[in-house]
């Protein structure tokens, strides 16, 4: 189940609606739960259902629609690296290369010690600052040259 | 460009010279107090003070020729002039789920100026008559969502929105809904669909959303750049707006420019601004190398040549006409060391990934798309793929639901029509035209010194 502080969280979220429209809560709800967890397995998407009053498979297509949703245990730090077109003509491609031999693990690996996961990112919608990438899908960092990266790194073990 | 300077709050507050500057040098400008110092909230207060009917609104939109700014260029007053007036629910909705590659210019306009979405959006919802609004925010842009609701916060504190605005006797309350990645949901439809809390796929249109929108209700849904503008058109007028930019193409418009340049960054300029000053103004071609083409309007817009873009100016029928389009603005440069083949590949991936599923010509037809790309790009290309990427393209376009099919298929036609040579080259030597190493090396790390 989830906290009665992240239940609070999402009650915020329901009131941004109409009161008969509480679904509308699911998306953010699934992220409130997911910090809270790390992961979204199955009873945490289904309590996420049952709480907003929804059928449990209406929150298990949302949770498996959209990219954000991890559906399997990622490491404490999970970094998506935006390799797109526009990213990649900055030095997107080679700022993913330094991270995996940096880290010594490919897109979708996470290390041996949980500590990092490798993701290749869609368009974060920041290509003028690129090399992007985002840190536990909430933070963005932009510029990201080896120096940063390695600063990054750092901070975070 | 000095009486734009003198009069319109984005470029006096630096938009001129790129966001990156003013964020350097300026980011503490966002908030309301900051706002109504540069005049925020004035055009809200007058159409209130002034009594305006809502088809006074709408008229003056009209005027200023203000085109959709998210990718489409609808003209946006026809669009609110659509919302069945009798209705006695009716929704405002702004989508900034700015996702389309090369496109970063929405999440500049929260960051920098979250007020005049704001006062955009209750001037449309006066318009309109709708009492509710949304603001759907890119869910990898998780800060400027915070930063729009702590916005939403200081506007409520101080009676903008609300029960009885400003005294009117009108009342408007807007929120913030979060994406969580998914680039469909910048079609307006899917939009809808995820602000109800379901998979964001597109519905059937008609009906459109000004009859059928949010939870069924008639819904005015613009881009973010949209919003933002109204308030400064009521500021200098609709034919004044009109008049900064081109006949059809009114007013000034947000590039993102990124790629091969100097200063990648967001730049405004007028509608109709050649695209030779807009390379000047983002620093020219990074070390000084040739240009080769560019996506002039977001990675769903064919991708032009160097020598037709040089003679192109920047607005939707200019655009057009040389075969592409201004979409959303973001105007994507590539210099003499990008391979076209790996360049297409990387986009065909894109909408490969992001197709939604639920109609098979774009989801089987994107995967072909990028499965073909791949093969030509690792040199195991066959001599009638070519033929075979341009029946695919004819058998996805104009049969899926939303357009997303035909911006997959867009800039499969452009670049094999426009470097075909490559292509072909690819698939007879099994390698590109550009070494790899040239390759790598022209698309390294790049941070523009005053960046960081």
């Amino acid at each position: 189940m989830l906290s009665e502080d992240a239940l609070k969280k999402i009650d915020r979220e329901v009131a941004k609606y109409p009161a008969d429209q509480k679904q509308s809560a699911v998306m953010a709800a699934l992220v409130i739960a997911q910090d809270e967890k790390g992961w979204l397995d199955r009873e945490t998407i289904g309590d996420v259902a049952d709480y907003l009053g929804m059928a449990q498979i209406a929150a298990y297509e949302v949770a498996t629609f959209y990219n954000m949703y991890d559906l399997a245990p990622v490491g404490k730090h999970k970094l998506t690296v935006c390799t797109n077109l526009p990213c990649a003509l900055s030095g997107g491609v080679h700022a993913a290369d330094y991270l995996k031999k940096k880290l010594g693990i490919d897109f979708n690996e996470t290390t041996p010690d949980g500590m990092f996961t490798l993701k290749e990112g869609e368009c974060l919608g920041a290509c003028g600052d690129a090399p992007v990438l985002l840190v536990n899908n909430k933070r963005m960092c932009c510029f990201m040259t080896p120096e940063e990266i390695d600063k990054l790194i750092a901070e975070c073990k | 460009m000095a009486l734009i300077s003198a009069i319109n709050p984005l470029l006096t507050a630096g938009w001129q010279t790129g966001g990156h500057e003013w964020r350097m040098e300026k980011d503490a400008g966002w908030r309301l107090k900051d706002y109504e110092a540069r005049g925020g909230y004035k055009a809200l207060r007058k159409i209130i003070n002034d009594k305006l009917t809502q088809d006074d609104v709408i008229g003056e939109v009209k005027k200023s020729a203000l085109r959709g700014r998210g990718g489409a260029g609808f003209p946006t007053g026809l669009k609110w002039g659509f919302m069945p007036k009798a209705a006695p629910v009716k929704y405002i909705v702004c989508n900034t789920d700015e996702g389309e590659p090369g496109t970063f210019k929405d999440r500049d306009l929260l960051r920098y100026d979250p007020h005049s979405v704001i006062e955009g959006m209750i001037i449309a919802g006066y318009a309109v008559g709708a009492a509710l609004g949304y603001n759907y925010i890119h869910g990898e842009i998780y800060e400027i969502y915070q930063r729009f609701e702590e916005a939403l916060d200081e506007a409520r504190a101080a009676g903008y929105l609300g029960g009885n605005i400003l005294g009117s006797g009108f009342n408007f309350d807007l929120f913030a809904h979060q994406g969580w990645g998914a680039y469909i949901c910048g079609e307006e439809s899917a939009l809808l669909e995820s602000i109800e809390g379901k998979k964001g796929q597109p519905r059937f249109k008609p009906p459109f959303p000004a009859n059928v929108g949010l939870y069924g209700k008639p819904t005015t849904i613009n881009n973010t750049e949209s919003f933002a503008a109204i308030p400064f058109i009521f500021n200098i007028g609709g034919e004044n707006y009109l008049n900064l930019g081109k006949p059809n193409n009114g007013g000034t418009k947000l590039y993102s420019v990124s790629g091969h340049v100097n200063r990648p960054g967001n730049y405004e300029v007028p509608m109709g601004t050649p695209f030779a000053t807009l390379l000047e103004m983002a620093g020219g071609m990074r070390g000084g190398r040739k240009l080769k083409a560019v996506i002039p309007g977001g990675s769903s817009a064919p991708v032009l040549p160097a020598e037709i873009m040089m003679d192109c100016t920047m607005d939707y029928d200019s655009l057009a006409k040389a075969g592409s389009m201004l979409g959303s603005g973001a105007v994507i440069v590539m210099d003499e060391t990008v391979c076209m083949v790996k360049a297409l590949e990387r986009l065909s991936y894109f909408y490969f990934e992001e197709s939604c599923g639920q109609c098979t010509p774009c989801r089987e037809g994107t995967g072909w798309l990028y499965r073909i790309v791949h093969r030509i790009e690792h040199g195991q290309g066959r001599a009638d793929d070519l033929e075979l990427l341009n029946s695919l393209t004819e058998n996805i376009m104009g049969r899926t639901i939303c357009a997303l099919g035909d911006a997959a298929a867009l800039p499969v036609r452009s670049f094999t029509k426009h470097f075909k040579s490559e292509f072909e080259y690819h698939i007879e030597h099994k390698k590109c035209l550009v070494p790899p190493d040239v390759q790598y090396e022209g698309s390294k790390i790049y941070v523009r010194p005053s960046a960081c």
